[in-house]
């Protein structure tokens, strides 16, 4: 009878253990994904890349992609593209009348980034030390689920020496 | 379950985790390093709004200084606002080291940042006075030029173009005399030193916006 109990018990733990490591990576993909967006910064749900009707040149697109890639120096978190701070509206000035002039994206982020470094680019360049960034989730969420695997299957194995 | 080696696991993936975040505790976020010295300074054409009370600082009001005529003249430029009240606490002391260094052919100039020149006069008047003339700027061009993220920041530049320093927050005099001193010792001829960075706690940053 307690015997029974217990099995039954043992069952439904493995079953919700199982259901749970199933689970999991889903979500965590879900959430990459959507760092993933975000990165891009397509921000299809965004408030900011709403384009007003007709309006949107090819100029404005390319003058909001550059934008939303660097940090307003007054905000917190927020890029020039974002935020209603004089300075950022200012540098998104500099932003259009260098696009304007023939300079590539490339050109005016690399004109930001000689004059307020590293900091003002809002996602950190993917090289040397920053890589750290990108790559300590990854390495947590491996050795995560290495001791949970490791932890279920010890939970979930059925033990021989039965204690009455 | 084994307590001891969770334990063990567990520390052994937490420390290097926790001891990371604690030296990030020591950090100054706000303290965010200029790549600006040891290179060339932005160059810049602006009008006079403020002629200065120096006689040997002076200009007329409406003239246009550029920094491409002060070639071999060590350049100290101070970003400013009416609105920033950090400024005020800096305010006498580099009317003074103005003062002083205008004696060593240093020209300083003080430059306005997202202001109107009017409040700038005003400021001046409510201020005593100011011993160097002040440029304005439209658009904030040249503080973005100089990396600027609040006031006051005062850059020095030296005899061949290049920003030695940059000062973030209120100097006060003896900090920008030496800075200046050891500029005009080291004559434009050796690279002007490590580049520095100061405390960023006092940097006033404008809480204005455009609707």
């Amino acid at each position: 009878m307690r015997a029974a109990v217990r099995g039954a018990v043992r069952g439904a733990v493995r079953c919700v253990v199982l259901a749970l490591l199933t689970v999991s990576p889903l979500s965590v993909r879900a959430q990459g994904g959507e760092t993933v967006t975000g990165a891009v910064q397509t921000s299809p749900g965004g408030t900011t890349a709403v384009p007003i009707a007709g309006a949107d040149s090819m100029l404005d697109r390319r003058v909001r992609s550059v934008a939303m890639r660097l940090r307003c120096p007054v905000c917190q978190g927020e890029s020039i593209q974002e935020s209603p701070a004089e300075l950022a509206q200012q540098m998104k000035g500099v932003v259009r009348e260098q696009l304007a002039a023939g300079k590539t994206e490339q050109d005016v982020l690399d004109y930001f980034l000689a004059k307020y470094g590293d900091w003002i680019l809002l996602e950190p360049r993917a090289e040397g030390i920053n890589l750290l960034v990108y790559w300590i989730p990854v390495i947590f969420l491996v050795i995560g689920a290495i001791v949970l695997f490791m932890t279920v299957k010890k939970w979930t194995r059925p033990r021989n020496t039965t204690s009455a | 379950m084994d307590w001891k080696r969770a334990f063990m696991v567990t520390g052994a993936i937490g420390a290097p985790f926790i001891a990371l975040l604690a030296f990030g505790m020591t950090r100054d976020p706000r303290q965010i390093p200029s790549p600006l010295p040891g290179k060339p300074a932005p160059t810049w054409a602006h009008p006079v709004f403020a002629p200065g009370a120096d006689a040997a600082l002076m200009r007329t009001v409406g003239d246009t200084v550029r920094l491409a005529d002060m070639k071999g003249k060590v350049v100290v430029l101070n970003f400013w606002a009416s609105w920033c009240l950090a400024c005020r606490d800096e305010h006498l002391d580099l009317s003074e080291a103005a003062t002083q260094l205008a004696g060593k052919g240093v020209q300083v100039f003080g430059m306005l940042y997202n202001d109107k020149d009017e409040n700038g006069v005003r400021w001046i008047a409510d201020m005593g006075g100011q011993a160097y003339p002040s440029l304005s700027d439209p658009g904030a061009r040249t503080a973005i030029d100089y990396g600027l993220y609040g006031v006051p920041e005062t850059f020095v530049i030296d005899q061949r173009g290049k920003v030695a320093h940059k000062f973030i927050g209120p100097v006060t005099a003896r900090a920008l005399m030496a800075k200046v001193d050891s500029v005009l010792a080291a004559g434009g001829g050796a690279s002007s030193g490590a580049p520095g960075h100061d405390s960023a706690a006092k940097v006033a940053v404008p809480t204005k916006s455009v609707p």
